[in-house]
């Protein structure tokens, strides 16, 4: 056994409303420079839809990700390490700029300088690829909200797999969101497809991340990872992924996309694996058992001798202690509603998600039948083949057992719960249905409906020596450590990096932890005057006067 | 002046290579990509830069095996001029044809397609003026010095070649490359050209070809490594202990 600690993350997919702020607030933290600008480290795809990169997920156009040679060994799908080599002058399983979209920005400045004139002036669309003035016809959520999907939606890649029972008619559709970030695969291919070892799983944590002075843009990775997760920086010429937000995870804070999620369906937490079983889980010959085979992979953290095996591979008892307490282990392996995305690319994707059960209320709600009635949402869940089975075609590389189950589990906890709350004697038969205690029906109830935000994320800080040089506290960083600035002699980017710290991490942590909205009572030379209403004056700024005024 | 064409330009040359190097390695590790423009037009690149590459590769073999064995060595194992004369004209006309038409691709490439020819800097143009300059050269010098012979028949072997390997040892003899022909004497002149501005260019990326491969474990794992957490180092003082 050798114990490893990965960070991961599960999404509660019911809950996501596809609003995008996840995308835009990971772009404007990471992705807003020139070269990135097609660059989602987040995406939100309505499903079914193209995704994005356009039909990333049809393997054997892209060839992304691993598979299984004659003699059931792992192969990287694209060819192996000689044929990688081969084909470094041209990468032949490389996105075009199109399968993004063409990024572009509006010529804002026609209208101030337009002179006068009959018709109003436009602001027209600009390529910031060519420069050169743009038609609009594809961007990375173009079909949002199934938007011109009975044009684009049947060649989702998906759908394909169950495409003759159906018939893309308005009446029937189902529709959710899929909000996307790298995987931080157990076993990632972007990494093997690395000709220059630049990728690579952080020991401690797992995340995966792109060195960025080893890269030499042999654009491998990109095409290497089946997630399409990896882009290419057409500006710098180098690889960027999305990092986990390390400089946060490392002072305990949740990425940006998590803590910024308006649905708050996001959990990160500790997994610890035995990194030893990984090659042998991912090289299961049958693709519906990966699912199992990798859950396989995960250790119980309250193993005696799990926790003896952390402690020899150095892995401290606080993150044991967290490992214990995470929401990942709790949702996958306690409660078991958490799926992985596309198990049988073989990657061991550590981002899970819990399936979303509306699309089945949905149809329940709309006979007129009572949607938060077992036998009715049982029954529903057996009917709805479509959606049941193109979620497998998602999380169980087709197989609809585990869909099944996860979904009856949500049902059965919708009205357990409504028991509870409209003040009737709860019925211990529903948890009984799906295999469940009363017990752990109300805490899984907890942690996905009341999902505090300690309950949400676990997360165990890099330790406290180290502090001083994590990122995001930056009490050492002087702007001349990093050569006063940027010299592009060599084109955009070249030279010493700059640092990349977020946010003020004690102001951050202050206002997450605080039960008020303007800041913790107790803080108060903390002004905000964006929470001021005009009126007296501002809270903080002076001192409080005496009692008579 | 054969002395200041033939020694001390080319040593010139190679410091700048090789100082260039160390210092662009140092200062700019960031910078240091082949800059791939594929994302922007894949259908000429597809083409071209394979062509270009495999016969650049067979390009340079040729030019190892040319200027680097003696004449000596290959008549000892019993290769005659002849034979060695024809194998080395085949080769190299070969790998030369895909190089120059492979380059043909790229740089009109460059220059027609829009987003790449706006993401050409400088450095990209003077790079390949230099490389057009020097392969226009050496094919001509392969085609009229050794198939059609004008000007008489020149073995190389023993006048060029001999002339780069007394440079390398450091006992430089101008006189040889000074009775060569013409077009020998700009090839060389203009590939050391290009080996001075090498550093400075996305030619970099040749040295680090990715050998390492074919040899290394699938996937890497590196520790957070705590000398250095984040993006930059702990200031002095600030080490970690224990
Ligand atoms: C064997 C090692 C080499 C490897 C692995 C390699 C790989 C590459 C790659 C991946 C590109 C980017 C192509 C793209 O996507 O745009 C490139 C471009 C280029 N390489 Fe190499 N290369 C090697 C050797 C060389 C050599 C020996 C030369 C010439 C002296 C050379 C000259 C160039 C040039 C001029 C370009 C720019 C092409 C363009 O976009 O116009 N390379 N190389
Ligand atoms: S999802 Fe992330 S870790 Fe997995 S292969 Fe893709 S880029 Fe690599
Ligand atoms: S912020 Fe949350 S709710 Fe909004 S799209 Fe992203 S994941 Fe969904």
């Amino acid at each position: 056994m050798r114990v490893m600690a990965q960070m991961a993350m599960v999404m509660n997919l019911d809950k996501c409303i596809g609003c995008h702020t996840c995308s835009v607030t990971c772009k404007q933290a990471w992705t807003n420079r020139s070269g990135t600008e097609y660059i989602w480290f987040n995406n939100v795809e309505t499903r079914p839809g193209l995704g994005y990169p356009r039909t990333y997920e049809d393997q054997e156009k892209w060839q992304g990700g691993w598979e299984l040679n004659s003699r059931g060994r792992m192969k990287l799908k694209a060819g192996g390490r000689f044929k990688n080599l081969m084909t470094i002058f041209s990468n032949p399983k490389l996105p075009s700029i199109n399968e993004y979209y063409e990024p572009w920005t509006y010529d804002y400045a026609t209208l101030t300088d337009a002179p006068a004139q009959a018709h109003t002036p436009v602001a027209r669309p600009k390529s910031l690829i060519s420069g050169n003035n743009m038609k609009i016809e594809w961007s990375a959520n173009w079909d949002d909200d199934l938007g011109g999907s009975t044009a684009t939606a049947h060649r989702d890649p998906m759908l394909k797999k169950i495409a003759d029972k159906v018939k893309f008619e308005f009446e029937q559709t189902f529709m959710f969101y899929l909000p996307r970030i790298c995987e931080h695969c157990l076993n990632p291919s972007c990494a093997a497809s690395c000709p220059s070892g630049a990728i690579y799983k952080r020991e401690e944590d797992g995340i995966v991340l792109v060195d960025q002075d080893k890269c030499r843009g042999w654009r491998k990775c990109v095409s290497g990872c089946p997630y399409k997760k990896v882009y290419f920086n057409h500006r710098t010429g180098k690889a960027e992924k999305c990092t986990f937000c390390f400089p946060r995870i490392e002072v305990g804070l949740p990425t940006v996309c998590a803590e910024t999620c308006v649905g708050r369906l996001r959990y990160i937490g500790l997994i610890l694996y035995d990194a030893d079983k990984v090659l042998e889980a991912a090289s299961q010959e049958d693709e519906q058992g990966l699912y199992e085979a990798q859950r396989d992979v995960f250790l119980d953290p309250s193993d005696p001798e799990v926790i003896r095996e952390a402690e020899r591979a150095g892995i401290a008892r606080d993150w044991v202690d967290a490992a214990q307490r995470s929401p990942i282990y709790a949702l996958i392996n306690t409660y078991k509603v958490a799926l992985p995305l596309h198990p049988e690319y073989r990657t061991m994707p550590m981002v899970w998600y819990i399936p979303p059960l509306s699309p089945v209320v949905d149809v329940v709600a709309e006979t007129g039948e009572d949607a938060e009635d077992t036998g009715n949402l049982f029954a529903a869940i057996d009917a709805l083949r479509i959606p049941v089975e193109y979620l497998a075609e998602l999380f169980t590389a087709g197989d609809v057992a585990p869909v099944d189950a996860v979904l009856k589990k949500l049902g059965a906890m919708r009205c357990y719960m409504r028991d509870i709350n409209m003040g009737r004697d709860p019925d211990g038969a529903i948890p009984a249905a799906v295999g469940m205690t009363e017990e752990e029906m109300y805490d899984m109830y907890r942690l996905l409906a009341i999902a505090k935000y300690d309950e949400r994320y676990v997360i165990p800080p890099a330790h406290a020596e180290q502090a001083h040089s994590l990122e995001e506290l930056s009490t050492e960083c002087s702007v001349s450590d990093y050569g006063g600035g940027q010299q592009d002699v060599f084109g955009e980017g070249s030279g010493t990096p700059t640092p990349i710290a977020v946010e003020n991490f004690q102001m951050l942590q202050a206002r997450q932890t605080s039960d008020s909205l303007t800041g913790p009572e107790n803080k108060g030379r903390r002004v905000n005057l964006l929470n001021w209403d005009g009126k007296g004056s501002p809270p903080g700024v002076f001192p409080p006067k005496g009692p008579d005024s | 002046m054969s002395e200041f064409l033939f020694v001390v330009v080319p040593y010139v040359c190679l410091t700048t290579f090789v100082v260039g190097h160390l210092w662009r390695y140092r200062y700019d590790k960031f910078g240091w990509t082949t800059r791939s423009s594929q994302l922007y037009e894949n259908r000429l690149l597809r083409i071209g830069s394979p062509l270009f590459h495999f016969g650049m590769l067979g390009v340079v073999g040729g030019h190892i095996i040319g200027l680097l064995v003696p004449e000596s060595w290959t008549n000892a194992v019993g290769i005659s001029e002849r034979t060695y004369h024809v194998v080395a004209v085949v080769g190299g006309l070969i790998s030369g044809v895909m190089t120059v038409v492979g380059m043909a691709i790229l740089i009109y490439r460059r220059r027609t397609t829009g987003p790449v020819f706006s993401a050409t800097t400088v450095m990209d143009k003077v790079m390949y003026a230099f490389l057009a300059a020097a392969i226009t050269l050496g094919m001509w010098n392969t085609i009229a010095g050794s198939i059609l012979t004008i000007g008489g028949e020149y073995n190389y072997r023993q006048g060029v070649s001999v002339w780069f390997r007394s440079f390398l040892a450091f006992q430089p003899n101008a006189d040889l490359m000074a009775n060569a022909p013409l077009g020998f004497q700009l090839h060389a002149l203009v590939a050391f050209g290009l080996f001075a501005i090498w550093p400075f260019t996305r030619l970099v990326h040749v040295f680090s070809a990715p050998v390492g491969y074919v040899t290394r474990p699938y996937i890497v794992y590196r520790s957070r490594d705590d000398t250095r957490l984040g993006s930059h180092r702990p200031r002095r003082g600030w080490d970690r202990v224990g």
